[in-house]
């Protein structure tokens, strides 16, 4: 209901208003533009149809080329009041651009709307919330990275004296004993160490850590590198100390040489 | 005796010290509502204060026996009582090692490709997410983010596979805050469909630090142990390039719990052998798994491999699928 005009209820009016003179049920010559389907019909009912209810609107399928149509409806109404003829054209106007906005539109991606469920997303929420404080997710984190140090992923970066000293006189003294040989068993020795170790973790973190250990080697022959992370190490307060974990690259190098090359050079440059 | 105590006193009385139940007496059999509350706190109090002396009692004895007393009971918690799940990956598997070696990730494990992904949006984006857009993208190295303005999914997938992308991620938004993530690897790769909540901003996070640097961080698994879960990790490792610079010591963490797979982004420091302390920085968030697609993004024609069904899987609350 507007300020001045209500809205008129009934399916065959013309304007929508509620008018005296656009009142289906008031006018006994009237006619309206429907549509259905995507097709537009002009529909009339004239006061010699009166008495037969169901025959008293006529339907005409109007033509789907616009000008067509409209020269369509004043053919039909030809003779009929000024008014009628002026507002069928003007509602028939309207339903076909509506009509092509609503083709343009179901051409384009449609959104998709998913109705929530309440129960539901409360449930998920709490469910999430105590997954997440079973988690533990710092604790996690720390241990997943302390035992990363352990197996030495990060390789030379972070030395602390004890456990990286121990290690080194271990390794010292294996290479005091033997050549090459003994060295390469140790090295095939530390890698099926290193793969049964990782065997024991949780699983994807065998992927990463077999590739970061290369990495880490990669890593140690960049002299650069080293200096910057002795830099950097030093900016953050910590000492470390080169000398035991050096003993290390030696041999280590001779393994890894060739995959390492062609990275080199790139670093290189 | 005891029981004719509790109903005359009515209000706040203190409670007698050793209130006698009758056996056949419930609580709930009272008709007045105060009384039956007052009744029942106090049958709360009761019971506490037996579970107490049940404790007291039994540390005692554990105390008493000394060496030779039993272990400790375990408590059971939902980890501990998850329904085995037959698709479970040992690490030791030769099928999964060898599917794993021929599967869509195998180019970038084997060190061919290197990530490069685009983060996108859905259609309008507002500014929380796109302010999240921008955050991801500063923590996943080599990433872009491209605003869509009513492109098509389908229409950009074979553009990018042109430019060279391996991965797309979409953030779905929903009333502003970001819902969803659609995370297709994509030369043909799988797509899953993840539904996201708790997004923090990196504003929101309570810590001092700085933000992110350019280091490639680190990668952190925990948890995937079906063989869906596997297929999800290795999606997510291979969003980020193979070779971490330790320098930058960033770590980025994908933990999975019961089915929601926790996103967290830290720089971390160790302070001695034993010891390493994390700072949060980067955005956090959690995702669902919906559903996981074989080839690239395809509401209509896709073949799914996994989607949630929510009557058959919600049901039990001890079977998880990732």
């Amino acid at each position: 209901r507007t300020k001045t005009q209500n809205f008129c209820r009934n399916e065959y009016n013309l304007t929508g208003l509620c008018n005296r003179s656009s009142c289906p049920l008031a006018n006994s010559q009237y006619a309206t533009i429907r549509e259905e389907k995507g097709r537009c019909y002009l529909y009339m009912k004239v006061i010699e149809r009166a008495p037969f209810p169901r025959r008293l609107w006529e339907r005409v399928l109007l033509s789907k080329n616009y000008e067509k149509a409209l020269e369509e409806i004043d053919e039909n109404l030809i003779y009929w009041p000024r008014f009628i003829r002026h507002k069928c054209k003007q509602r028939f106007t309207k339903i076909t651009q509506y009509l092509i906005r609503i083709r343009k539109l179901t051409l384009k991606r449609q959104r998709k709307l998913v109705p929530l469920r309440r129960k539901i997303e409360r449930r998920e929420k709490r469910r999430e919330e105590k997954a997440l404080i079973a988690a533990q997710l710092d604790n996690a984190i720390e241990k997943e990275l302390l035992e990363r140090l352990k197996q030495d992923t990060y390789g030379d970066i972070y030395n602390f004296p004890i456990h990286a000293f121990d290690k080194a006189l271990q390794q010292q003294d294996a290479e005091s004993e033997s050549e090459s040989d003994a060295e390469k068993e140790e090295d095939d020795e530390e890698m099926d160490k290193r793969e049964f170790v990782e065997a024991d973790d949780s699983d994807l973190s065998d992927f990463e850590d077999m590739d970061k250990l290369e990495t880490s080697e990669e890593e140690q022959e960049e002299e650069e590198e080293v200096e910057e992370k002795a830099s950097h190490s030093k900016s953050k307060g910590k000492t470390p100390l080169k000398g035991p974990a050096r003993r290390k690259r030696p041999y280590i190098e001779i393994e890894y040489e060739e995959e390492t090359e062609p990275t080199t050079k790139t670093k290189a440059v | 005796a005891g029981h004719g105590s509790g109903p005359a006193e009515d209000g706040a009385p203190p409670a007698p010290a050793r209130v006698l139940f009758p056996p056949t007496f419930s609580v709930s059999e009272i008709k007045n509502k105060q009384r039956r509350h007052f009744m029942f706190l106090r049958w709360k109090q009761q019971q506490r204060k037996e579970k107490l002396a049940a404790k007291k009692k039994r540390r005692k004895e554990r105390e008493a026996l000394g060496d030779k007393a039993p272990p400790k009971a375990i408590p059971k918690t939902i980890e501990n009582q998850r329904v085995y799940d037959e698709t479970t990956v040992d690490p030791n598997d030769e099928e999964v090692a060898f599917d794993e070696a021929t599967d869509e990730f195998a180019p970038y494990f084997n060190r061919q490709t290197v990530p490069k992904i685009l983060i996108t949006t859905s259609d309008r984006p507002r500014g929380r997410t796109v302010r999240f857009c921008e955050q991801l993208s500063t923590v996943i190295p080599n990433s872009h983010v491209y605003y869509r303005r009513g492109l098509a999914l389908k229409r950009i997938i074979p553009q990018c596979i042109a430019r060279d992308f391996t991965d797309l991620m979409v953030i779905n938004e929903d009333r502003k805050i970001p819902n969803g993530l659609v995370l297709s690897h994509l030369p043909d790769g799988p797509t899953a469909h993840f539904r996201m909540s708790s997004v923090r901003l990196r504003k929101e996070i309570k810590r001092k630090g700085k933000e992110p640097t350019e280091h490639v961080p680190e990668v952190i698994l925990n948890n995937f142990t079906t063989r869906l879960g596997h297929s999800i990790g290795r999606m997510f490792a291979s969003l980020f390039p193979h070779d971490p610079q330790f320098i930058g010591r960033q770590v980025a963490t994908f933990h999975n719990q019961r089915d929601y797979i926790f996103f967290r982004f830290h720089r971390y420091i160790f302070k001695s052998e034993k010891k390493v302390g994390i700072q949060e920085l980067g955005p956090r968030f959690t995702l669902k798994l919906r559903s996981l697609q074989k080839g690239t993004f395809d509401s209509k024609f896709g073949e799914y491999e996994w989607i949630h069904k929510r009557r058959e899987m919600d049901t039990n609350r001890r079977k998880f699928h990732l």
